[in-house]
């Protein structure tokens, strides 16, 4: 019966769980005395979702008996105190983010070190004149830029304020997973096995992936990612403005080689995003200060890509436009000038997206980059992985709250089913944008331009498209 | 030898229905397998039980709600229902007639040393165990168990017996009317195969009026019945106005006779936790 056994252990299960594969290796039969230490949850992944995360948790009074790890492959990172000089690795995180980062005490932190509330988006053509602004009608902020290693401070200070209910393994990178089988029927462990470079072996009740879009978590579970490499790199810098101004806007134009932003740091400086092709990126990183300063300028001022035709059919639907809306469309402002760029600030990275098929297994989950990749353009990436963490935080709760085991399918369902709903959506449309974007043929330019005017025109489109960004 | 209310020889534990469970022993901790709708009955009748021994305690910690609380769980099967009790803090005797499904659940808890510690399972009938408990636990559950047993009426004086006074007492069972024929055997075993066949017998099913009169000349209050329909396409159950098939129930152990001082039924929860962590939010 024990070589029976055995088999029944090692094979794959087909479980009727929507065709659910059961894929991944599974465990050998492993003495139950395994002197492994057991968590109820590891976070894998730390960096600002793996984080944010596990801060989460521990802050929660759900579950203050619980234990919960998080493992970081790279050395722990002092943040005392902040340079002067702007990071150019930056984050646009909307009010719903901002939320959830105060629920633990973490908002406030990033507030007394540094971060810049913008008003006001403005986005528009590079090929017509077609624009559309997005404000709040209160005036209120619409999301605020925040410099990635201000956000690691925060975290990192208030999961060192809960060091007793989570612990933090530096240096440690997490070299394979074990998956249990979905029902227990012989003497193997029901727990996911995780063991680490340095030999160290853990157990776990409830492995939660955050390690990036080239997560390994998710290629140990055999789980298909939908992934596409795009042909653009993005390329970041610290940029100093002309003049002082109440840096309160929010700039992208799209290029045909694609969308360049300028994003509001203080009143003198801003932090560049600019998508373009590989080659172009190369480009801009080895010529001087100076031409780069001048390729952005000429990027937001330029009307070289403009057509007389598209001019005109821009302009008819505008009047058309104002006859349905006599007040008209919003003014448009002009992007701020910049005078130059911080030395050593340019950097580039290649863009692509790329979406889980399934987010969650028994005794696993997937979050942020993990789970979804996402094109800059709508400055939604870390935002989608907070808002993961809000929604199966809230699950987690509720199944503790009812004595469930944290790693069952039936809570971890609900969580992929609410996020895959928003976050599909959502990186589809900023596809969508992304192609739309990318071309000069003229009938997709008067499309995208009678579409951006239209919908510039339409306060309660706007207003829907605000609310589900900023979540 | 001393009269016991309850003697051995004449038990509430009735032979045949103990055979039905024992080819199933090895399925219950299959949540897609025969028991899975008893699987899915813990997400109403675990909050059923935290939210009434929550309402009548005034202070608890979220992270172990039912810390300091003995639960007996009476028919505990292979433990699907001991082991959230035990995970929300309490401490749960299972007790079963039925060797094998102890098996079951002891092997099931051993992989979590807290639940291990927390959970202490039992082969034995209601009846074995008044005599060294009396007055033991704050807390009974039966739970798809009076469906089964051979004498009712002694069931609930056992329970009554290891009972601590003010103590609650927690039922679901199966009514005995027309529908709960149709849908809840011919449907649920012979048609869809939501409970295993022959598992349930009409005769044996007990009508809210008739536990509840039982419960009451024994002395308990009955609190709440509160009716349960199971949805088989979704695999969920809810809780429902109409009581006409499933159905739970909420009964007090009065305060001892004798006593004025109107003390809490439970001791303080949180109180005697003996690993704490952390501070109470």
């Amino acid at each position: 019966t024990s070589a029976l056994m055995a088999v029944a252990c090692g094979r794959r299960l087909l479980v009727p769980f929507g065709g659910r594969l059961w894929a991944g290796r599974r465990g050998p039969l492993r003495s139950v005395a395994s002197a492994a230490p057991l968590y109820d949850v590891v976070v894998s992944g730390g960096g600002m979702v793996g984080s944010a995360m596990a801060a989460v948790l521990g802050h929660d009074s759900h579950f203050q008996d619980k234990k919960i790890a998080l493992l970081e492959a790279g050395p722990r990172k002092e943040y005392d105190c902040m340079p002067d000089s702007y990071s150019n690795r930056v984050s646009s995180i909307s009010p719903g983010s901002a939320t959830l980062l105060s629920s633990f005490g973490a908002w406030d932190h990033v507030c007394s070190l540094r971060m810049k509330p913008f008003r006001r988006m403005q986005v528009w053509d590079a090929c017509s004149e077609a624009m559309i602004v997005f404000e709040k009608d209160d005036l209120d902020d619409m999301g605020y830029i925040v410099e990635n290693d201000v956000i690691m401070s925060a975290l990192t200070k208030q999961l060192d304020a809960v060091a007793d209910r989570v612990e933090v393994f530096y240096g440690s990178r997490a070299v394979g997973y074990t998956w249990p089988l979905p029902s227990p029927s012989c003497d193997a462990s029901p727990w996911v096995q995780i063991e680490l470079a340095d030999g160290r072996r853990l157990q776990t009740k409830l492995l939660i992936g955050a390690d990036g879009h080239n997560s390994v978590v998710r290629k140990e579970a055999e789980i298909k990612n939908i992934e596409h490499q795009y042909d653009q790199s993005a390329v970041v810098a610290t940029l100093h403005l002309s003049e002082a101004t109440d840096n309160n806007v929010a700039w992208q134009r799209f290029l045909p080689t694609g969308p360049i932003a300028l994003l509001p740091l203080s009143d003198t400086a801003s932090s560049l995003v600019w998508s373009t092709s590989h080659e172009h990126a190369s480009e801009l990183l080895a010529i001087d200060e100076e031409s780069f300063v001048d390729s952005i300028n000429s990027a937001f001022w330029s009307n070289v890509n403009h057509s007389d035709f598209i001019d005109t059919a821009g302009a008819m639907f505008r009047s058309a436009l104002s006859l349905l809306k006599p007040s008209g469309t919003a003014v448009r402002q002009l992007p701020p000038s910049i005078a130059e760029v911080e030395p050593e600030s340019r950097a580039m990275f290649p863009l692509g997206m790329g979406h889980a098929t399934e987010y969650v297994q028994h005794r696993l989950a997937l979050i942020g980059d993990a789970a979804h990749r996402v094109h800059p353009l709508a400055g939604q990436g870390v935002n989608l992985g907070f808002g993961d963490i809000a929604c199966l935080a809230h699950h987690l709760r509720a199944a503790s709250f009812n004595g469930s085991d944290l790693g069952s399918l039936k809570h971890l369902l609900k969580f992929e089913t609410e996020r895959q709903r928003h976050n599909v959506s959502l990186i589809a449309a900023t596809d969508m944008l992304k192609r739309l974007y990318s071309t000069k043929l003229t009938p997709l330019v008067l499309l995208r331009t009678w579409g951006l005017q239209a919908t510039n025109a339409l306060p309660p489109v706007k207003e829907q498209i605000m609310a589900f960004a900023s979540k | 030898t001393a009269r016991r209310l309850c003697s051995t020889s004449h038990s509430s534990v009735d032979p045949a229905e103990v055979k039905k469970f024992q080819l199933l022993a090895h399925k219950w901790w299959d949540e897609e397998g025969e028991y899975s709708a008893l699987h899915s009955m813990n997400d109403i009748r675990v909050p059923f039980i935290r939210d009434t021994l929550l309402s009548m305690s005034s202070n608890y910690q979220l992270g172990s709600p039912l810390a300091g609380v003995k639960v007996l769980d009476v028919g505990c099967g292979g433990g699907l229902l001991s082991e959230p009790l035990g995970r929300l803090g309490a401490s749960v005797t299972g007790i079963d007639p039925l060797e094998d499904n102890i098996r079951t659940a002891d092997q099931h808890k051993s992989f979590d040393p807290v639940l291990a510690k927390r959970i202490q399972y039992k082969s034995s009938s209601l009846e074995e165990i008044v005599e060294e408990s009396m007055e033991t636990f704050d807390v009974i559950v039966a739970s798809e168990v009076v469906e089964h047993v051979a004498d009712l009426e002694m069931f609930i004086k056992c329970c009554s017996q290891v009972l601590k006074p003010e103590g609650s007492l927690f039922i679901t069972t199966i009514n005995k009317t027309q529908l709960s024929y149709v849908l809840g055997i011919v449907v649920a075993e012979k048609l869809l195969g939501i409970v295993p066949d022959g598992t349930h017998e009409w005769e044996r099913f007990v009508p809210p009026e008739e536990l509840e009169s039982l419960l009451e000349s024994n002395g308990f209050s009955v609190k709440a019945v509160q009716g349960m329909l199971y949805n088989p396409l979704w695999g969920s159950w809810s809780w429902v106005g109409s009581r006409s098939i499933n159905y739970a129930v909420h009964a007090v152990k009065p305060r001892a006779q004798g006593q004025h001082s109107p003390a809490a039924a439970l001791p303080e929860l949180g109180a005697e936790q003996p690993s704490a962590t952390g501070t109470a939010v």
